[in-house]
This record gives C-alpha cells, sequence and structure tokens, in this order.
C-alpha cells in the first residue's frame, strides 16, 4: 500500500463536507474502515460517485436480483454496458435502456442529447454498430408552457444528436400526466447489431496493459454538485464551472467509427464509455471485472481547460469519451486508427498485478483503494416497505360508481375526446423530426405498435418497442409491472416478431420512502412473473431514483425495452387494416374493465380503481397463438389494445396511417352483461385487433391456444366511417373527425406560443 | 460502372449509398476519403447525406475545403456526373458546382417523412427512366433544406429547364401543403447548367426497397448508368 | 422617450464544451491559420427599442436576455453601449 496524504489546498474532510457528498455516517465509516485510514478529499468524491444509487444501485441490487436473466441465446446479461442476445446466423443484438431524467429537467435540449449519446456508447462498446434509437418519455399536461418548453427541447435534443450521429430513431412512447410536471422522464434506448465473435466485453484485463483515454477531452462538465463543495469557491469561480455536459454529436460519429474500428483491429481488450462519474467509475468497474488492479496519472489525462485537480478529472463527466485497455505494444497502432477518425488517445494508466486501485497526480498517490472493493463493498439496502393506505383507497374505489357526463350518450364524442389526449393521439409532431430511415433497414417506423428492422444479409428482422403504463403501476405495482411487459411482448408480437428479451429503466421516487420502496419492490417481482412466463429474460437495464419533487414522486415507471425476432420477412404485420372486406376479429376477451383507464383519466378527471387483470399465462398464450396465425399467413394486420381500449384500437386501425384510411364496421352487441363504456374504453390486457381474409383459420387456431377469438366485424376500405353496434345503442364517427382529433391535436398544442421559450426554440441550433 | 461515394467525417448516408450502388444496381462502389486526393478511378461521384464536419457553421461549409473536393470539383468541370444528396446538395451548393443555397427549413424544424416530388424534366443523365410529371415517393430527412436563390437565377433555372424536381402532392400539384421545408417554388433538386451534377435534398438511395416503403429512386441510379454506359 | 440600438453578443458559455467552435478551429487549422488558438460562435442581436434613456435600454435589453435572447445555462452574453438610432 501508498502512503495517501491529502494533497495541499484540498479541503479537511468534516461531517459537512461528507454529507454534502451524499454520504451518510454508517457509509463514511465503512469507507474508513475499508481504508484503514481517513480517505482524502479525491477518495471521498471517488465513493460519493461509486456508492451513488446511479452506480451502485444499492437500494435496487437485491430486487434486481429477482428477475431472469438467462436463456440459451443470451450471450451477455446485466452487469456490462448492454446486454446481448444471439439471432442465429452468427449475429447478435445488442440492447440498452438509460435515463437522463434530472439532466433534461435542467436543460432539455442537451440533457435528452447527451442521454442519447451515452447509450449510443454503451452498446457500441459492446463491438455492435447502433441501427435503431427508442425514447421513452413522461412530461406533466401540455397546457402548461412549461412543460411544452420540456418537450420541444427534448424532443429536438434527441433529434439533433441522433439524425447527426445517422442512427435512425424508430420506436418510443410518449405519456403526458400531471404526475410528471416536475420531473419529466427521458429514456433512451439504443439496439446494435454485432457479429457474435465481434462482442467485446469492458473488462481489464493483462497485467502491464496500458489504459488509454480516447476522444474527446476532460473538461469540469456534470461534475457531481458535491465538488462545488471546496472552501475557496466563490460565487464568481461557480460560474466557471459549469455543471451542464454538451453533447457533441459529431465527435460521437467519429468515435463509434474509431472504436468499431479498434475493436476489430484486435488492437485491444476491452473499451468502455466514461458515463456516469466518468473516469472514475469506467475504470473502477472494468478493474473488478478482470479482477486486476489499475492505476492511473491525472496528470496524463488530456484535458480541456488548464488547473484541473484529480478529484474533477476523475469525477468530470465530459462526453465522447472511451477508456480503452490496450495491448501492450499496439499503443501507436491505437493512436493511428483514432488519428484517421481526428481523434487522439493517451495512455493514463495500466493494468496491475497488485490488487489495488490508485490514482496518481504524477509521482503523488492522490487516491488508493484495496483490491475491488471499491466496486464489490459498496452499501447494501433493503428499506421498509409498505404500501400508501391512500393508493389502496383509490385502488378499491370502483369506477363504474362514477356517473356517465350527458355528453357520453354519444360514445363518438368520448372517443373523439380520448383521441385528442396527448397520450393517445398521434406523435408524429416528435418523431417527424427524427430521422427514422437513415441506414435503410427501417420497415416499419414511429407510429407502428411496435419498429422492425430488416437485418442485411438475412430474411430476418428485429422488432423494438417500449413500453410502461405508470398509471396502473401507481394502483397496483405488481399488476402494473406485470402490463409493462406484457405489453411490449404483445406490441412486438403484433408486427410478427417473437419476445426475445428486455432491457429495463426503472423510473422511482425515493427509496427511502416506504410507499416508494414498495412499488419499486412489487413492480420488479410483477416483472418478473411476466418475463419468467413470456420467456424474455432481462438483459440489463437502469435505475433512476429519487424522480420527485416538491409535488411528490412521479408514478412509478418501470419502462420495458423489448426485443423480438421476425424468423421471416414475410411475417411483417402491420396495425393498420390493409385489405378490403377483411374480418375484424378480437383475440383475447372483451373483458369489461374500467379502472385505471385513459376514459377515467380524461373524461372524468380520476386516477382510481384496480388496473386491468393481467394473467401471464394467458398472455403467453395469446401470443403464440397470433404468432401461429401470423406464420400461417391469415393475418393482414395486428394491433394491440391498450390506451383507451377497444374503440380506441379500431378507430388507429382505421386512420394512424393518413395515407392508407379504411372505415369499418364492428358489432359488439351481443355483450349486453357489460357496461358500453366498459366496452368500448375500458382497457383489459391480452386483447389484440386482428383482421384477416380467413377468420376461420384465425378462429380455429385461437382454439387450439385456449384463446378466446371472436369476429367482431369487417373493413370497409370505402366508408368513410367507423361505425360500431353495441348492446344499448349504436355509434357512428365519421373518419374525418377521428382523424382530426388523432392528428391534428398535439400540432395544435405545440403552436401554441411557448411561453417560457429560450432563443434555440425559436432558432435550433445544429438542426440539419 | 464505378461510383465513388465521399465520405466526409460526420457523412451518416455515404452506407446506404454504397448498398445501393452495390446491393440495388450491382455496380462497383468505393468510399472515397475526405482527406484524399484520389477519385480511384469513379466515374459517377456520389457526396451522401449526413452531417459534414457536424455542419457546424454552415451546413456543407467546411465539407468543400476538403481535399477530395478539389477533385470532385475538377471532375464535374470536366463532365464527369456528381450526384449531391441532402448534405451533398447542401455542400455541391457551397463548393459553387450548383446556384443558390440551402436554409433552415421554414419552419425551423428537422423534418423526416416521406415526400412526393415530380419529375420536373426527364430528359437530364439522372432522370432519363422516369416520365415527365411522374410522380415519385421519397423520405426527406433535413433541417436545412430550404433551397433559395436570386431571381435571376430562378429564371435561369425554369428557362432552362434545370428545376429537376419539385416537392407535389399525390395528384402532382405543386402546393404549399406538399412543400416539407419552404423552397421556394417547390424546389427539390436541381442540375448544373452542364447537365451532369444534380443536387436534391430527397433520397433515392433510402428509396430502393419496396420492403421499406418506396423503390422510386433505383431509376435514378439506373438512369445515370444508361445515359454513361450509352 | 428616444430611440435605441443596442447590440448583443451571445456566446457558449465560458468553460462549456463548444462544439461548434472546435470544428470552426479545426476547419481553420487545416486551411492554414495555424496561429488560431481558439474560436468560440456565437450571435449577435440587434435589437432597437424606446427608452427614457440609455442605462434603461441596457437594462431591458439585459432583461431580454435573460428571458429570451440568451439560454443562461449554456449562454454568456455581453451588452453594448446603448447608441441612439
Amino acid at each position: 500500500m501508498s502512503d495517501v496524504r491529502p494533497r495541499p489546498g484540498d479541503p479537511v474532510i468534516t461531517p459537512a463536507l461528507i454529507a454534502e457528498h451524499g454520504l451518510t455516517k454508517q457509509e463514511y465509516e465503512r469507507l474508513v474502515g475499508m481504508l484503514g485510514r481517513t480517505p482524502t478529499f479525491t477518495e471521498l468524491g471517488i465513493i460519493s460517485a461509486l456508492w451513488s444509487e446511479h452506480c451502485s444501485y444499492k437500494h435496487s441490487r437485491p430486487i434486481l436480483k429477482t428477475l431472469p436473466t438467462t436463456a440459451p441465446y443470451v450471450l451477455q446479461g446485466p452487469g456490462e454496458n448492454a446486454g446481448v442476445i444471439s439471432i442465429g446466423d452468427g449475429l447478435a443484438v445488442a440492447f440498452k435502456i438509460e435515463s437522463h431524467n434530472h439532466p433534461s429537467a435542467v436543460e432539455p435540449y442537451q440533457g435528452a442529447a447527451t442521454g442519447v449519446g451515452g447509450i449510443l456508447r454503451d452498446v457500441f462498446t459492446m463491438g455492435a454498430r447502433p441501427i435503431a434509437m427508442l425514447n421513452s418519455l413522461r412530461f406533466g399536461s401540455l397546457d402548461d408552457p412549461r412543460v411544452r418548453y420540456l418537450f420541444s427541447g427534448v424532443v429536438r435534443g434527441i433529434g439533433d444528436y441522433g439524425n447527426c450521429v445517422g442512427i435512425p430513431t424508430v420506436a418510443g412512447e410518449i405519456v403526458f400526466d400531471p404526475a410528471y410536471a416536475n420531473n419529466p422522464l427521458v429514456n433512451a434506448m439504443c439496439v446494435g447489431l454485432l457479429h457474435e465473435e465481434d462482442l467485446i466485453r469492458a473488462k481489464a484485463e493483462g497485467v502491464g496493459n496500458p489504459i488509454m483515454a480516447v476522444g474527446a477531452r476532460t473538461g469540469r462538465d456534470g461534475i457531481h454538485g458535491a465538488s462545488f463543495a471546496s472552501e475557496d469557491l466563490s460565487e464568481a469561480s461557480d460560474a466557471k464551472r459549469p455543471r451542464i455536459q454538451v453533447g457533441d454529436p459529431f465527435t460521437e460519429k467519429l468515435l463509434l467509427e474509431a472504436s468499431l474500428e479498434l475493436i476489430k483491429s484486435g488492437h485491444i481488450v476491452a473499451i468502455q464509455d466514461m458515463g456516469a462519474a466518468g473516469l472514475t467509475s469506467s475504470s473502477a468497474e472494468m478493474a473488478e471485472r478482470g479482477d486486476v488492479g489499475v492505476t492511473i496519472d491525472v496528470t496524463k489525462v488530456p484535458t480541456r481547460e488548464s488547473g484541473m485537480s484529480p478529484y474533477e478529472i476523475l469525477l468530470s463527466e465530459s462526453q465522447e469519451r472511451m477508456l480503452v485497455v490496450a495491448k501492450k505494444g499496439r499503443e501507436d497502432a491505437v493512436r493511428g486508427i483514432l488519428a484517421k477518425w481526428d481523434l487522439t488517445a493517451a495512455v493514463i494508466g495500466e493494468v496491475i498485478a497488485e490488487p489495488v486501485y490508485r490514482v496518481t497526480e504524477g509521482d503523488r498517490v492522490v487516491a488508493e483503494f484495496p483490491g475491488s472493493r471499491l466496486v464489490t463493498d459498496c452499501p447494501s439496502y433493503s428499506p421498509d416497505a409498505r404500501e400508501s393506505s391512500a393508493i389502496a383507497d383509490l385502488r378499491a374505489a370502483d369506477p363504474f360508481a362514477i356517473p356517465e357526463r350527458p355528453e357520453e350518450r354519444d360514445p363518438a364524442w368520448t372517443l373523439e375526446q380520448l383521441l385528442s389526449a396527448p397520450t393517445i393521439a398521434s406523435k408524429a409532431w416528435a418523431y417527424r423530426q427524427y430521422d427514422s430511415t437513415v441506414r435503410t433497414n427501417t420497415v416499419i417506423g414511429p407510429g407502428g405498435d411496435a419498429a422492425v428492422l430488416r437485418v442485411r444479409g438475412t430474411n430476418k428482422a428485429i422488432a423494438v418497442k417500449t413500453d410502461c403504463n405508470g398509471r396502473y403501476v401507481y394502483l397496483d405495482p405488481r399488476v402494473g409491472g406485470r402490463i409493462a411487459v406484457a405489453e411490449a411482448a404483445r406490441n412486438v408480437a403484433c408486427t410478427g416478431a417473437r419476445p426475445m428479451a428486455i432491457t429495463n429503466c426503472l423510473n422511482f421516487g425515493n427509496p427511502t420512502r416506504p410507499e416508494v420502496f414498495y412499488q419499486l419492490k412489487e413492480a420488479v417481482a410483477g416483472m418478473g412473473e411476466a418475463c419468467r412466463a413470456l420467456g424474455t429474460p432481462v438483459t440489463g437495464g437502469n435505475v433512476s431514483l429519487y424522480n420527485e419533487s416538491p409535488s411528490g414522486a412521479v408514478y412509478p415507471t418501470p419502462v420495458i425495452g423489448m426485443v423480438g425476432l421476425i424468423d421471416d420477412l414475410s411475417h411483417i404485420t402491420r396495425a393498420t387494416f390493409q385489405r378490403d372486406g377483411d374480418a375484424i376479429l378480437l383475440l383475447g376477451e372483451l373483458g369489461g374493465e374500467l379502472g385505471g383507464s385513459e376514459y377515467l383519466a380524461t373524461i372524468h378527471g380520476k386516477v382510481l380503481g384496480a388496473p386491468p387483470r393481467c394473467d401471464v399465462e394467458r398472455e403467453k398464450a395469446l401470443i403464440d397463438a397470433l404468432l401461429e396465425a401470423i406464420r400461417a399467413g391469415v393475418v393482414s394486420s395486428a394491433h394491440d389494445c391498450s390506451d383507451g381500449g377497444l374503440a380506441v384500437a379500431l378507430s388507429e386501425c382505421c386512420i394512424a396511417n393518413p395515407e392508407g384510411v379504411s372505415g369499418a364496421e364492428i358489432d359488439l352487441s351481443s355483450h349486453s352483461a357489460l357496461q358500453d363504456r366498459a366496452i368500448l374504453f375500458g382497457e383489459s390486457q391480452g386483447r389484440i385487433v386482428v383482421s384477416s381474409p380467413a377468420p376461420e383459420r384465425v378462429i380455429e387456431i385461437a382454439a387450439k391456444a385456449g384463446v378466446p377469438c371472436a369476429r367482431i366485424g369487417r373493413v370497409l376500405r370505402e366508408s368513410d366511417t367507423l361505425a360500431i353496434k353495441l348492446p344499448k345503442r349504436s355509434m357512428r364517427s365519421p373518419l374525418a373527425r377521428l382523424r382530426r382529433a388523432y392528428h391534428e391535436t398535439i400540432p395544435g398544442i405545440m403552436a401554441r406560443t411557448p411561453e417560457h421559450a429560450t432563443f434555440d426554440e425559436l432558432a435550433p441550433v445544429a438542426a440539419h | 460502372m464505378k461510383f465513388g461515394i465521399v465520405t466526409f467525417p460526420g457523412s451518416n448516408c455515404d452506407y446506404d449509398a454504397f448498398q445501393a450502388v452495390t446491393d440495388i444496381l450491382g455496380e462497383e462502389a468505393t468510399y472515397l476519403w475526405h482527406k484524399d486526393h484520389d477519385l480511384q478511378g469513379s466515374e459517377v461521384i456520389i457526396l451522401p447525406g449526413g452531417f459534414s464536419y457536424g455542419d457546424y457553421l454552415r451546413a456543407g461549409a467546411i465539407a468543400r475545403f476538403s481535399p477530395i473536393m478539389q477533385e470532385v470539383a475538377a471532375h464535374a468541370k470536366a463532365g464527369g456526373p456528381v450526384l449531391g444528396i441532402c448534405n451533398g446538395f447542401q455542400i455541391a451548393c457551397e463548393a459553387g458546382l450548383l446556384p443558390g443555397a440551402l436554409m433552415r427549413n421554414l419552419h425551423l424544424q428537422f423534418v423526416s417523412a416521406e415526400v412526393r416530388i415530380r419529375v420536373e424534366n426527364s430528359d437530364t443523365m439522372f432522370t432519363n427512366l422516369y416520365d415527365r410529371g411522374e410522380i415519385l415517393r421519397m423520405p426527406v430527412a433535413h433541417g436545412d433544406g430550404r433551397y433559395v436563390a436570386p431571381a435571376g437565377v430562378l429564371e435561369e433555372l425554369e428557362a432552362e429547364g434545370r428545376i429537376v424536381f419539385r416537392y407535389a402532392d399525390a395528384n402532382g400539384s405543386i402546393s404549399a401543403d406538399a412543400n416539407p421545408n419552404g423552397s421556394e417554388r417547390n424546389i427539390a433538386g436541381i442540375i448544373s447548367e452542364g447537365g451532369n451534377v444534380l443536387g436534391m435534398m430527397p433520397h433515392p438511395e433510402r428509396a430502393c426497397s419496396a420492403l421499406l416503403g418506396s423503390s422510386d429512386g433505383v431509376r435514378l441510379l439506373e438512369s445515370i448508368l444508361a445515359r454513361v454506359a450509352a | 422617450m428616444a430611440k435605441f440600438r443596442i447590440a448583443v453578443h451571445i456566446t457558449p458559455r465560458k468553460g462549456l464544451l463548444d462544439p461548434q467552435g472546435n470544428a470552426v478551429r479545426d476547419a481553420l487549422h487545416t486551411l492554414g491559420f495555424k496561429a488560431v488558438r481558439d474560436v468560440h460562435v456565437g450571435r449577435y442581436i440587434i435589437v432597437e427599442t424606446d427608452a427614457y434613456d440609455a442605462l434603461t435600454a441596457e437594462d431591458t435589453v439585459a432583461d431580454m436576455c435573460a428571458k429570451l435572447l440568451a439560454n443562461p445555462v449554456t449562454e454568456d452574453f455581453e451588452i453594448e453601449s446603448a447608441v441612439p438610432a
């Protein structure tokens, strides 16, 4: 062990400084115990970052361990930069989702942009070429001008970054609910394609191998707020120390090409993004995975500004940087590849046999931790979990006790209200700002049930989707967790894909509050049940806690990113009605539930009742039946029934594609035991609207799988109406009105003057 | 026939152009590195889409100073075919291979959508397999696609039949609604005085497969083949 | 009331990564302007406004910068002295 002493000028370690670094007294004592001495300021900074929730998962690890993570085709499960599954033909798919909620709340444009950049790097550091981006976004009500500012800033940030790097943004979801007013959720998912033999892991190996910093220089961006604690900081110097990270998609593109070339070259043994907690966490994690020691000299790290302290260099979150372990003697070859892309690489340390994590500043040792305990010895908590009685009461409330509004006498009115609810309405306003066709693989882009990308050189395609209904999870976290997985699986299956595996992003409130921890525990348990039943293991993900504002926590929102595989391009299926005269069938039961529905929220302003039941075995049977029918060639279209219920799903089948509108005639009049509004707008799970030229075959396949299936109507290509016959009444909705409600709502709202506009809002920078 | 596809730092449609030429057209293609001075015997040059040099300062402004652009300019001057798509169109304008400029879209937003364009001149080396007035479907994806030029230049372009494509609706009418970026006179693509440099904002290389939505771009590439081979 | 003309320079906030400035700097180096040490690309805005006096005009423009013209998280601004217009 080395002699580690404070640097001249380091602040004294005081209880206040410890608290500002987010460490509890017990955690600090644990640190002192590990070191056998008082930590230096630099060491305190390192531990503060590594033991943060973001890096350590200290509140979620025990829970996450309960999730299934294996399948014969899983090549890489949780614990790496991204999960990887094999799709045959020697090819594999790498994918991961991550949150950038807090940065996006502060500066929506850069926050979202750097979120996209980070997740791209996580995927290409596995040796995969990114082929698609998805985004799962949650905002408050669009009536709030600040929400419009956040929404447009986030969308522009996602677009500018992904568009410039040249990765198509193909799918996702956007939900608007007051629960997210002060705390938007911005989750980005990236999917990449690789040859199995190119898979590389971020595992430091080989004593004597050089550690290199690659890509952009290190500045003072994004340094943990705690770094502002040093005593000599005045307000003036604070202004010089920006915390916000700025993304440079141009450098990212170069880094992407250079990294893939590096991985192919065989000159390196490991590569990892310097993401959250920058150099510190990337180097510590690579050392831990390889069970080796590392030493890093911060004076060798290329910096953007002079006078940066070891603390700042270690904790900087400057973007577009990589940490690489090269093979000894190949340093120049590595530099050569980077130079081709106008990037630089500097040797900043090496892999050592001695089991320590050591940071030097020239000859002076400024931080040293024993072995891999830096990562493995972080605390782990299982706080109290207790359901909020207020939420339990809400769940127990009977939605059918809410009387219908007078306008509801005409269900067409209700339907239009729902189609123009921003959560349901077309999000084309957003995704028209995303390049969705670059790289020429996009078969189904934004707006479909899931996006579909062909896999060049094969007859296969992959389907991808993110999903989560936070309202359900709020009302019943276990059921909501199940539904999030099941809905993502259904969406993927509707395109003809077999659901394969998931990544997840757990967006929750403060876990030290028992009611939040209860939600986390229960939601993950529900996810696990669904993943096991559907055979879709978890290959990784991200946890974002403390999503709270003075007005409370966000809805617990475990976003599921699902990847599915389509074995034959001819199986690719679209959501909208395709052929005149096709029979319309409902796979699954009509249901009749209303709890937690968009109908209650939009029409009655209520969030209550039990969310719809979710029987995961039945979901599995439903998906199997659908896929069998698709493979049999008897399915013209398939669309998942979700927010807004059957009436909204049918409307979307008719009008979601403005280029191919169809009318339809539906008869549900035999279901007299159910309320009309529950038939139309209830959100019972496990239902898919299918159109088919051979309905008997579909019914036969469903019957064999034990899945209810009823013929409910037919497609009328030339009709300009959606007509639905109900037990107690009938409704006729002119398609023109449905189209207006669905397609024109969000553009209309966003055309309102943004009261909180910035100049950028009026003249976007770097938008091409 | 050999196609040379220029890769600038930040190009991101070079791969799509390469695939279209090799996979769909079945011709030879090679990437031309921006730092090189060698067209490697390419008979047709494609300036692909993307964000060359991040498009910082102005779209295409920095790319035109690349070493390879000197060779591309010489190739164009000698009558060699050059196809500039999206960012490539911007670069061709900045480099003076085509008149006018491309400015920020009128609505100030990036636009990614399938558009329809009407073939205005089917007598060029890039459009000879189309019919005049034919409506093509192709994706656009750009933030700076609003074509502008001085009135005199526009008149000249009109008079000489150098407006090759205009944004149109499904019925072929040239309306403001069909114009995704506010381009003057709905201009989607123009050709040089010599008829050998075509610049266009829509992406023909992304419209080469019915599976992906449209194969209307294939004939553009085939037109070059037909004309140059003849 | 009199009419004033005030110029505002808006630049990326000091210390923040300036990708645009860097790209232009590198391009200038390639073009042979080797002596260039750094480049920052910003905006130059001219506001013409009525005000009681120059000082008030400048104060008003500073307010405009804080509210709209500049993004306080990512940009710095500098206001030139108001001149009668």
